[in-house]
């Protein structure tokens, strides 16, 4: 083990040689920041997501509750059972539905028992229409976002930012992240776009403001 | 000004006519034009086919035959683009650190035809005629690694009679590639088959390019289809007027159909 | 997609001495063709439904990247900052491999180092057989496919089945992916349809075939009806990785189905074989790539999903974690100092979908994992030179790759070297050399060039007074006038007659 180790590390030096040139400077002089206003960002990330075909919904901070329930009527259909629902240990209890569980834990595999998923974001990029999620108590683990066939992201006004840059500066390197940008899809036949392979096929976005 | 012509070595051997074009062409825009004698070969095909080695002498004859020259001047973008970025290097890289100050130099001061004029001269109505129907390749070369950009193309569209066709996947390789069109001859012709549907889709009488080459490439392909749509180079469309073909300037094709 | 303001193509090639290093070996994996270039070409070229399949695939890709990239005004800073990023990498990579192992381990993560790909499967083995498992789900990944690992768990019992679509249909029919993204890209949707039938337990029912259409929606239901069992029973994943940071220790996997999170979150155990060129300074760093990488690749704004995870996390994804640090003849790459930019490569394929030669020829047609301009510099750097001494030919030089590329990869100028290395490497003097050596001499003086070219003007004794040449002249000529017509050459050069004319 060491030994190859060395051998790969010992083959590198070998091969920039003795007197290795020094790392180039790196010359950032790509947008950083956004200075768009967010009734602006908010516009643009509504665009992007649903060019992806995801569905949003704009909302109140106060109607979130109600959005959501609309959000499950969009991606299941009027009349769904609040059993196959399962949200994120960190929702607001302001957002949950009436009736709908918590993870609580169970294997992952466990999770197909549900039809949907809801769950909050930890940052969302307007100019990609990308949501992360952090695998904290709102994003909910990874399994969570993944299994269920209907997603359900609550995203706030002051989640929402420009670009990649913005978002990556936000986010705990170390954390399991997920970035999402609409709902599974496969280009992998003859290049013509198929919505929801192994991911969840359905993905609805309550955003504020 | 006092111009120096390089005529090319494929030019000077295949097509003369076409340095005899932009000879009279320069002429006529009121330059002297002198052709060093020396000259032979940029060395690309050497450098590009893998032998940077043999390229040596040659890029070092060429540096040599064109020591005193003011301004060069070539008909042709792919030569001028090894000119400025292969030359200097296959020198450095065989330790004639000298040589190769002079060849960055000389670079500094070569130019492909269509930069020359409207770069140099600051011209884009060269007073030429041309009653013909023309479509215009941009060759890789001058596309990718010289950027010539639509300066071809204003020069053109100056030109009385001339009816400017648009090429279909102007941007798409014509499949020449030096050796290459020899030792991928199969692919080759693919692409040139591609590259031919386009141009004969135009339904122009004339194909141009900066290029000698990859005429020579086109045209004969096109021969070989006796399709009776031609290539001529840029530089001889620019060297026609209504008063006087030159004896050497072609209407007639490069290769004739 | 030309932008004025670009640094122009370069083919170039500056002074260097590389010192030899082990390349990947030979037996193993996916680098070597068993045939030329030209020759395998020639197959190709000739299966109309091939270039019919390949002609739409690449023409559709490369408009809809050529529309997401002109929408990002700092295209041009960020490819820039991509390639000084790689370079600054490649300056450090000692330096930052350590690191990363340090920080890797520092978070659960075990980090194990290969040599080459024999090394690689050996190691991946030895992991998935001390869980007990006898198969194993696989997230695309070129690395694996590289050093064939595939027929490595297989030799050794163990079942991998490739869970993306395009690598399930190739595994699934028994064939040779063709792209770097979409490997199936050779194959439209009539011929995976009859794939799926052939080979999917779920349609072997009689009557059940009628229910596959060739609709693309229904093949891809098909094929999440076919691998979700085995998501779920799954106890080990294999994975590539597309970048790692050496600073967190973070890896990253950019995908579009959704398969790569069922890999990396369901099972207990996950192994990511990655080269070790994959690094990326710091966590800041990954914003640029994440944005070069999906519109260059899929011409999306952003891919479906990208996973980024560090070491194990508690109670969330798989509980055991290898990564495997592989060289495989990338050190090798690294000491040429021309050739070393191939590493920079970040997997994008944009190149291959701009290259008229791959657009003819195929995937297949250069007999590695590699296809397109890229597999053709890094290809024969991986395995030395002579032995995929066709490749760096497999290029017109014209240019469109460089231009299309993230990360900047002067892949002309790669290219024209590689052509150079197997020229010196050759013991012999070919029938080519012998007449590049003359033209030479010819070319390097005055009068043997004027000789030369009197004698060239012979060759209107060839055409017996006609205006071209015959179409029988021997080889090589022979390859040119196959399809194409060659001008005699005329009476006099232009150089004689204006000596003439002017007195000298
Ligand atoms: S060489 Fe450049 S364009 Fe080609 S796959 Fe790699 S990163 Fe993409």
């Amino acid at each position: 083990m060491t030994g190859a180790r060395d051998e790969v590390l010992g083959r590198i030096r070998t091969a920039l040689g003795p007197d290795r040139r020094p790392a180039p400077e790196v010359h950032r002089h790509y947008r950083r920041s956004d200075g768009r206003p967010v009734a602006e960002l908010l516009d643009v990330l509504t665009d992007r997501l649903e060019d992806y075909a995801a569905t949003v919904l704009r909302c109140s901070p106060e109607a979130v509750g109600a959005t959501v329930a609309a959000a499950l009527d969009a991606g299941l259909g009027v009349g769904w059972a609040p059993a196959g629902v399962v949200v994120a240990p960190g929702l607001p209890a302001a957002w949950r539905p009436d009736g709908v569980s918590e993870d609580d834990g169970r294997p992952a595999v466990g999770l197909t028992a549900f039809a949907a998923t809801v769950t909050g974001v930890a940052v969302a990029v307007a100019e990609t229409g990308t949501l992360v999620l952090d695998g904290g108590a709102r994003s909910g683990r990874r399994a969570l976002s993944l299994l269920p066939d209907c997603l359900v992201c609550v995203v706030e006004t002051g989640q929402v930012v420009g670009g990649v840059p913005e978002a990556l500066a936000r986010l705990d390197a170390t954390a399991p992240l997920t970035m999402v940008s609409g709902p599974s899809a496969t280009s992998d036949i003859e290049l013509s776009r198929v919505e929801g392979v192994h991911g969840p096929r359905t993905l609805v976005v309550v955003l504020m403001g | 000004m006092r111009v120096a012509l390089f005529a090319t070595c494929l030019v000077d051997t295949m097509v003369p006519q076409v340095a005899h074009a932009t000879a009279t062409l320069l002429q006529r825009l009121g330059h002297e034009v002198v052709v060093p004698p020396g000259q032979a070969c940029c060395g690309q095909m050497h450098v590009n086919t893998g032998y940077r080695r043999e390229a040596v002498p040659v890029v070092a004859n060429h540096v040599r035959a064109f020591a005193g020259a003011e301004a060069v001047v070539a008909p042709s973008g792919s030569c001028v683009a090894s000119i400025h970025h292969q030359q200097a290097m296959v020198l450095r890289r065989a330790g004639e650190h000298g040589l190769a100050s002079d060849a960055e130099a000389l670079a500094g001061r070569t130019y492909e035809l269509s930069q020359f004029l409207v770069d140099v001269l600051g011209v884009t109505d060269v007073g030429a005629y041309y009653p013909h129907r023309v479509t215009y390749h941009p060759t890789c070369h001058s596309l990718r690694l010289l950027r010539v950009g639509d300066r071809p193309l204003r020069l053109l569209r100056a030109v009385r009679g001339l009816e400017l066709v648009e090429l279909p996947g102007a941007d798409q390789c014509c499949g020449f590639g030096g050796t290459f069109a020899v030792k991928n001859a199969d692919t080759s012709t693919a692409m040139l088959t591609d590259k031919m549907a386009n141009v004969l889709s135009t339904h122009a009488e004339v194909c141009t390019a900066g290029d000698a080459s990859c005429l020579m490439h086109i045209g004969g392909g096109l021969s070989r289809l006796r399709s009776g749509t031609r290539t001529v180079h840029l530089a001889e469309i620019l060297a026609s007027t209504e008063q006087a073909v030159t004896p050497h300037q072609a209407t007639r094709p490069a290769v004739p159909a | 997609m030309t932008a004025t303001s670009r640094p122009p193509t370069f083919l170039g090639l500056p002074t260097a001495q590389r010192p030899s290093l082990p390349t990947a070996p030979r037996g193993v994996g996916h680098l070597r063709g068993d045939r030329s270039f030209p020759d395998a070409a020639r197959d190709a070229l000739r299966d109309g439904q091939l270039r019919a399949n390949l002609g739409h695939a690449t023409s559709t890709i490369r408009a809809k990247r050529a529309a997401v990239v002109g929408e990002v005004p700092d295209w041009e800073e960020l490819r820039q900052a991509g390639k000084a990023l790689k370079q600054a990498t490649m300056a450090r990579l000692d330096e930052l491999l350590v690191q990363l192992e340090e920080q890797v381990t520092a978070r659960g993560g075990t980090v194990h180092w290969a040599r080459d790909a024999t090394e690689a499967n050996e190691i991946v083995t030895r992991l998935v057989r001390a869980t007990g498992a006898d198969e194993v789900v696989k997230v695309k990944s070129m690395a694996t496919q590289e050093i064939g690992l595939n027929e490595a768990l297989e030799a050794a019992g163990i079942a991998a089945h490739e869970t993306d679509l395009a690598e399930l249909i190739v595994q699934l029919g028994e064939d040779e992916p063709s792209h770097i993204l979409v490997p199936a890209i050779h194959k439209n949707r009539a011929e995976i349809r009859e794939i799926f039938l052939r080979t999917m337990p779920q349609f072997a029912e009689p009557g059940a075939a009628a229910e596959l259409t060739d609709e693309p929606r229904r093949l891809a239901m098909a094929a999440r009806a076919h691998l979700r069992e085995r998501f779920l029973r799954a106890r080990v994943a294999v994975s590539g990785a597309n970048f790692a940071v050496a600073e967190t220790g973070t890896l990253a996997v950019v995908e579009s189905e959704g398969n790569g999170r069922m890999c990396l979150t369901l099972p207990q155990t996950l192994i990511t074989v990655m080269g070790i060129e994959k690094l990326v300074p710091t966590w800041q760093d990954l914003e640029v790539f994440l944005q070069l990488l999906p519109r260059s690749s899929t011409g999306e704004r952003m891919n479906p999903y990208t996973s980024l995870w560090t070491g194990v996390t508690p109670g969330d994804g798989p509980q055991e974690f290898h990564l495997v640090l592989l060289d495989n003849g990338r050190t090798a790459v690294l000491a040429d100092e021309v050739g070393r930019e191939a590493l920079h490569c970040i997997r994008c394929s944009a190149c291959l979908n701009v290259c008229p030669v791959y657009e003819r020829a195929g995937g297949h047609a250069y007999g590695s994992v590699y296809p397109g301009p890229i597999g053709a510099v890094l290809s024969p750097q991986l395995t030395g030179v002579e032995d995929n001494a066709s490749l760096p030919y497999a290029s017109s030089l014209c240019g469109a790759c460089y231009d299309a590329c993230p990360v900047a990869i002067d892949i002309p100028s790669i290219l024209v070297h590689l052509r150079a290395e197997h020229v010196e490497a050759q013991q012999r003097t070919t029938p080519e050399a012998a007449a590049f050596r003359a033209l030479s001499r010819a070319m390097s003086s005055p009068w043997l060039w004027r000789l030369a070219q009197r004698a060239a003007g012979l060759g209107r004794f060839l055409s017996r007074g006609g205006p071209t040449l015959p179409v029988a002249l021997p080889p090589p000529a022979s390859a040119w006038t196959r399809s194409r017509d060659l001008p005699t050459p005329p009476r006099e050069t232009f150089t004689q007659a204006w000596a003439r004319e002017h007195g000298r």
